[in-house]
């Protein structure tokens, strides 16, 4: 394909992955080729590089309020979504077979679960409401004694709302059941406190907060039974085997070390932009929505669905004037099936259709969103005049 | 993923829009996505032929399905009807430099609202339908009606 006549891109996809910072990659270019040393080994460079790998761990655990050992670096929130699924169950499958999981997990959640019901267990959804927050009753209501694990997001990757985690884990705990948290959109814009939370497990990755990709982490309560997925040289004391990817550990690291130190002003300023662009987007289109919770959401998560045409299109239109976001519409989706998040959310497939998620970061700048707000209604309105849905209003 | 032909199409589309008074209507849809594509023709005797003088089209679906709509009006005027029916999808795909695997049924569905739209000219002109265009037909009413069901209050803005 040919390079695009717009040479100035404004990426509004963050929450799909973010550029890694000069900062971070400055950190982790020693652990390439001079400090390239393996962390089990016990030589010098072995040493070096466990140095800086047991540094990371510490920075991962002061923010999430644990301890170093509680934490696990793994390759991927995937990985360490399936680990905490599959390794909790085949661990706890002797006190019980029931996983309560989210309708609107991410798919590595789900499909974890889904292949967990082969195996033998049983999974149990729990709803959610029209603004994708998850229906506690339910839960209360699907915890039995044979529940061994609940799996709910601490907010969502496509309508961005946050999840009352904290109630949830006083729910699982007085039960005895544990708890675990796909934070991979949170972790890094908020404070993330185990403690208070009462999670048992939780999953966060490095590109979502402009580290590299490749490393993410699990974080294990002490104590918690979980059955190791990648079994090998007993890495990461026993749990997951493989030669630690030190370079990207340091830079996951880095990444969120930098994201603490700017969490407050960057938290208000994504906000007011976020706002911003939610409420003028709502007034100048008709016939268009929010989809996810108007104020518990993420600092800079935007999903928008327009009535009458479709999120491929709207995508690739703004595309062509240099802005970058995502769509989950069903024609974007390798089955042609609208998102089981705005399904869950009690979308109909048609309203489905035409949604966008415009999600800020770290180098939005107020012009970007200037910008944005002068292109979007332009674009629907093209589109709008080819939709056959649309002759008279809008 | 998409061929540059297919972006300028999509960015660019020719024949948009809607013929008032047309001679037939073509109107389907896709179930998966739930696409819908309006096709609409006028038909002139010319020199004993009816030929397609002009076509125009609406569509809600994605990138594909507009530029796939966009590029069959154009490859059919001109056309007589039966020329016309014999365009295929293929043809389609080719004169966009290819398509996606996945967004193949993106122009069936246009080849579909052309056969609708000649279908419907002919029977509104009480002239005889092939054989395989009246099969065609009832499979793509079929589909229609649950899509139709899908999308009842938008067609109702359309009641002016
Ligand atoms: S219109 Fe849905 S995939 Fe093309």
């Amino acid at each position: 394909m040919k390079t695009k006549k717009t040479s100035k891109r404004i990426y509004l996809d963050y929450a799909a992955t973010t550029p890694v910072d000069k900062a971070v990659i400055t950190c982790m270019l020693p652990y390439f080729n001079k400090n390239y040393g393996n962390s089990s080994s016990i030589h010098s460079m072995g040493v070096e590089a466990n140095k800086a790998l047991e540094k990371s761990r510490n920075i991962m655990s002061k923010y999430l309020k644990c301890s170093p050992n509680e934490i696990y670096f793994t390759s991927s929130a995937t990985e360490s979504n399936n680990w905490a699924l599959k390794g909790i169950a085949f661990a706890n499958k002797a006190k019980g077979k029931r996983i309560i999981v989210s309708s609107i997990e991410h798919d590595c959640v789900l499909n974890s679960a889904k292949w967990l019901e082969s195996q033998g267990f049983e999974i149990k959804y729990i709803s959610v409401n029209k603004d994708g927050v998850v229906n506690i009753n339910e839960l209360k209501k699907l915890m039995n004694k044979d529940t061994i694990l609940v799996s709910v997001m601490h907010s969502n990757n496509e309508i961005g709302t946050i999840e009352p985690i904290e109630e949830i884990g006083r729910l699982c705990k007085e039960r005895g059941i544990l708890l675990h948290t796909d934070a991979s959109q949170s972790f890094g814009k908020m404070n993330l406190d185990v403690e208070k939370l009462n999670v048992d497990l939780l999953t966060a990755s490095s590109h979502k907060i402009y580290g590299p990709k490749g490393a993410a982490l699990l974080y294990v309560r002490n104590g918690v039974n979980i059955e190791p997925l990648i079994h090998g040289g007993g890495h990461e004391r026993g749990k997951r085997s493989s030669t630690v990817n030190v370079p990207a550990i340091v830079g996951f690291a880095k990444a969120l070390d930098i994201c603490i130190k700017e969490m407050k002003t960057e938290d208000k300023r994504l906000i007011k932009l976020r706002n911003k662009v939610i409420k003028t987007i709502l007034k100048k289109i008709p016939q268009s929505y929010l989809n996810g919770h108007p104020v518990k959401r993420l600092s800079n998560n935007i999903n928008l669905r327009f009535d009458f045409i479709e999120g491929e299109a709207l995508m690739m239109e703004l595309d062509d004037k240099g802005i970058e976001v995502s769509t989950a519409s069903a024609c974007s989706s390798p089955k042609l099936e609208s998102s089981h998040v705005l399904l869950a959310c009690g979308i109909e497939k048609k309203e489905a259709q035409g949604t966008i998620r415009i999600s800020l970061g770290r180098f939005t700048k107020d012009k970007d969103i200037e910008y944005l707000l002068e292109i979007l209604p332009k674009a629907v309105k093209k589109l709008r005049v080819i939709s056959p849905m649309n002759l008279k209003n809008c | 993923m998409y061929t540059d032909k297919v972006l300028k199409y999509f960015h660019k589309p020719r024949n948009l829009g809607k013929i008032k008074n047309a001679d037939g209507i073509g109107k389907v849809g896709n179930l998966a996505c739930g696409d819908m594509m309006y096709l609409y023709i006028k038909v002139e005797n010319i020199k004993g032929k009816e030929v397609i003088t002009n076509v125009k089209f609406q569509t809600f679906g994605c990138v594909a399905a507009i530029a796939t709509s966009s590029a069959i009006t154009e490859m059919v005027k001109g056309k007589t009807i039966e020329e016309a029916l014999k365009v295929t999808n293929d043809e389609i795909i080719e004169s966009l430099d290819g398509l996606p695997p996945i967004k193949i049924h993106c122009s069936v569905l246009a080849t579909e609202a052309l056969a609708e739209a000649i279908y419907d000219y002919l029977k509104k002109s009480n002239k005889p339908t092939p054989k395989d265009l009246e099969k065609k037909h009832e499979s793509i009413v079929r589909h229609n009606e649950e899509l139709e069901e899908r999308y009842e209050e938008w067609m109702e803005n359309q009641k002016e």
